[in-house]
């Protein structure tokens, strides 16, 4: 049997006038996290309400496990959702709420009662069973949320922006949770999300979509040194773009003009010569460079510090080029380099090492 | 003292004038007259006595209050039936229709109940619209006989009250959220099942107090029963109307009207009841 649990094929989705989903081809592996990355609107809920079955494709299919679910409620389906709003019953208690899904499929209440109190150990949530939702924190009314969804042993667990109504410091921690509870449970997830560092740190795979089409599929590694445009990029981290003007370019080089310089950079995406492209630099890739310190400035752009954020572990350095581009740049302290010690208004040079770069088609 | 302070001391004083005037004053004076001697030649007496009570225990009157009780249970289940579906539609249509739907529930009631409770007779007479539809659908081969019986009134009592049990309701389970229902249907419940674990025990507060609206008017509007159910169909509302304005004795209209107050008092409390053990579930 094929290693894919989910197969969409040719999913699109309008409602009314409003083209929510356009032609959408997704593969979901067997027990891999999977995150659909996107802006608001970019109908990453609408594909997950596709899957879980409360929205019903206009065109294309949804198999799973070999099945294809159309026409199928979503009560029928084996996969269970983890609301945004969590959806918690207000009125029956955590162990109600755990027990819902299995009571629903008419499971003997001896055995309800093992696997209810088994799975609340599972998210640290057992001496809580009797407690109601309204009298438990945000982050236990996830957690409630998450062992409603996955006691029923869905084939695939969707989360809806599952981490969006927590506070930062809780976030990380559950980020961590899920993760471990994913590679427990051995369980295929789709998590929809706008928080990049969120998508980057949890997925094996994400998928970034944008006006109803997914960009890009791939490891976090691949979508963020790699992005294939510039809105994956911009929608995976922080970007400088630079205009560039192809000089020469063959198989395996290209020459270009960026910022009045002339830059030889490997031709990975064989760019053409008449294409025209821009040059992605990611902030911690770009060296700020005191002006003491170089001595070859032919690969250089002079500048002026413009601010300087001090993080503890990095420091972020808003930098304008003479030409009045204004560059982001993150430096990393290193115990060899005392010279991080940048002041407002000094004068800098900044490069990138070549092959650091990413080359992209140009979007106006 | 500040300007707007002058305006809270004035409204909230005219508030409560107002209550004790119109509200608490007259149940007052009911109780008062309902613990007073009837008296032949006037309309109340002037002894402390039992007797009005005494008299409702009489099998003629239990019976009445039974019946009362009875028939406006069924108009209250009746309007709960049709009414409940009604909100539940209207809360679950886009929102910019919501207000006309609405509005269509409260229309009627820019006309007066009385001009249509008479204009309910000539549809549900022998001859009258109703019937006539019903004979030209094969339904019936007899036109059925409608007007001055039980069931008229029960027809009339939905018509007019249905309102109450919709506006109630619509407020609650307009306030429900929609993801519960999905999130019941997710994890495998049925349309049923979600319906009575989930949307019916949410919205009971809402039935509660629809039930409420609508049973002591049912069992009060004493024009309708006039009007629909003819001389058969007496219930507590006409017996006080009876007593105040035929029979010129006050003190028993007054302990028949103790007895309702008292009976609707209990119903209030058992719906506190029912919000303060969801408040719990809310703290």
């Amino acid at each position: 049997m094929a290693n894919n649990l989910i197969e969409i094929q040719g999913i699109s989705k309008a409602f009314g006038d409003n083209t929510v989903l356009e032609n959408i081809h997704l593969s979901v592996k067997r027990g891999e996290f999977l995150t659909l990355l996107g802006p608001s609107g970019c109908g990453k809920t609408t594909l997950l309400r596709l899957i879980s079955g409360f929205e019903q494709p206009d065109t294309g299919t949804i198999s799973l496990n070999g099945d294809n679910l159309a026409g199928l409620p979503p009560n029928q389906r084996q996969v269970n959702t983890v609301f945004q709003s969590y959806a918690l019953f207000p009125h029956f208690s955590v162990f109600d709420n755990v027990a819902f899904g299995l009571r629903c499929q008419q499971v003997k209440e001896a055995e309800i009662k093992q696997r209810v109190l088994e799975t609340l150990d599972s998210v640290h949530l057992k001496a809580f069973s009797h407690r109601y939702p309204a009298q438990l924190s945000g982050g236990q009314q996830q957690r409630v949320a998450i062992a409603r969804a996955v006691i029923n042993k869905p084939k695939v667990l969707l989360l809806d922006e599952p981490l969006s109504s927590l506070d930062h410091h809780l976030r990380k921690n559950m980020q961590r949770q899920l993760k471990e509870l994913q590679r427990d449970l051995n369980m295929t997830f789709i998590c929809v999300t706008h928080d990049q560092e969120e998508a980057l740190s949890l997925s094996d795979r994400i998928a970034i979509m944008q006006d109803g089409k997914i960009q890009q599929i791939g490891t976090p590694r691949e979508v963020y040194e790699e992005p294939c445009n510039v809105s994956v990029a911009e929608f995976t981290g922080e970007t400088n773009l630079f205009d560039a003007k192809i000089i020469t370019a063959n198989n395996t080089s290209l020459v270009v003009e960026v910022e009045g310089k002339q830059l030889t950079l490997e031709n990975h995406r064989h760019i053409k010569p008449r294409q025209k492209i821009q040059i992605l630099v990611r902030p911690e890739d770009l060296k700020v460079l005191d002006k003491t310190e170089v001595k070859d400035v032919s690969k250089m752009f002079p500048g002026v510090v413009d601010e300087i954020i001090y993080k503890g572990s990095t420091v972020d350095l808003v930098v304008h080029l003479n030409s009045g581009k204004q560059l982001f740049a993150t430096e990393f302290f290193d115990e060899d380099d005392e010279d991080l010690d940048y002041h407002l208004g000094e004068q800098v040079w900044v490069e990138w090492i070549p092959g650091w770069e990413v080359i992209l088609p140009h979007e106006t | 003292m500040k300007p707007d302070q002058g305006f809270k001391i004035t409204s909230i004083t005219f508030f409560w004038v107002f209550l004790a005037l119109f509200a608490a004053l007259p149940v007052l004076c009911s109780v008062i007259m309902s613990f007073l001697q009837p008296e032949q030649q006037a309309l109340y007496g002037h002894h402390f006595s039992l007797q009005n009570y005494q008299t409702l225990l009489h099998p003629m009157y239990l019976k009445l209050l039974w019946r009362s009780l009875r028939l406006g249970l069924i108009v209250t289940v009746g309007c709960l039936f049709i009414g409940y579906p009604f909100a539940f539609i209207i809360a679950h249509t886009a929102k910019k229709h919501r207000a006309f739907l609405l509005m269509l529930v409260i229309i009627p009631f820019w006309t007066s109940t009385l001009l249509r409770t008479y204009a309910m007779t000539t549809l549900l007479q022998t001859n009258g619209l109703f019937n006539k539809a019903l004979l030209s659908l094969g339904w019936i081969h007899q036109p059925l006989h409608l007007l001055y019986t039980n069931t008229a009134v029960v027809i009339g009592l939905i018509y007019n009250l249905l309102p109450f049990m919709i506006l109630p309701l619509y407020a609650n389970i307009e306030k429900l959220d929609n993801s519960l229902i999905e999130a019941a249907y997710d994890l495998g419940a049925t349309r049923s099942k979600t319906f009575w674990t989930i949307i019916f025990p949410l919205t009971k507060p809402g039935i509660i107090s629809g039930c409420i609206l609508v049973l002591l008017p049912a069992m009060t509007l004493f024009y309708i029963p006039d009007i629909l159910g003819g001389a058969k169909s007496l219930l507590l509302g006409n017996v006080i109307q009876l007593q105040f304005l035929e029979a010129h004795n006050w003190p028993l209209g007054s302990a028949i009207s103790v007895v309702l107050t008292v009976f609707m008092g209990v119903l209030l409390c058992y719906y506190n009841r029912s919000l303060q053990s969801k408040k719990e579930v809310v703290l």
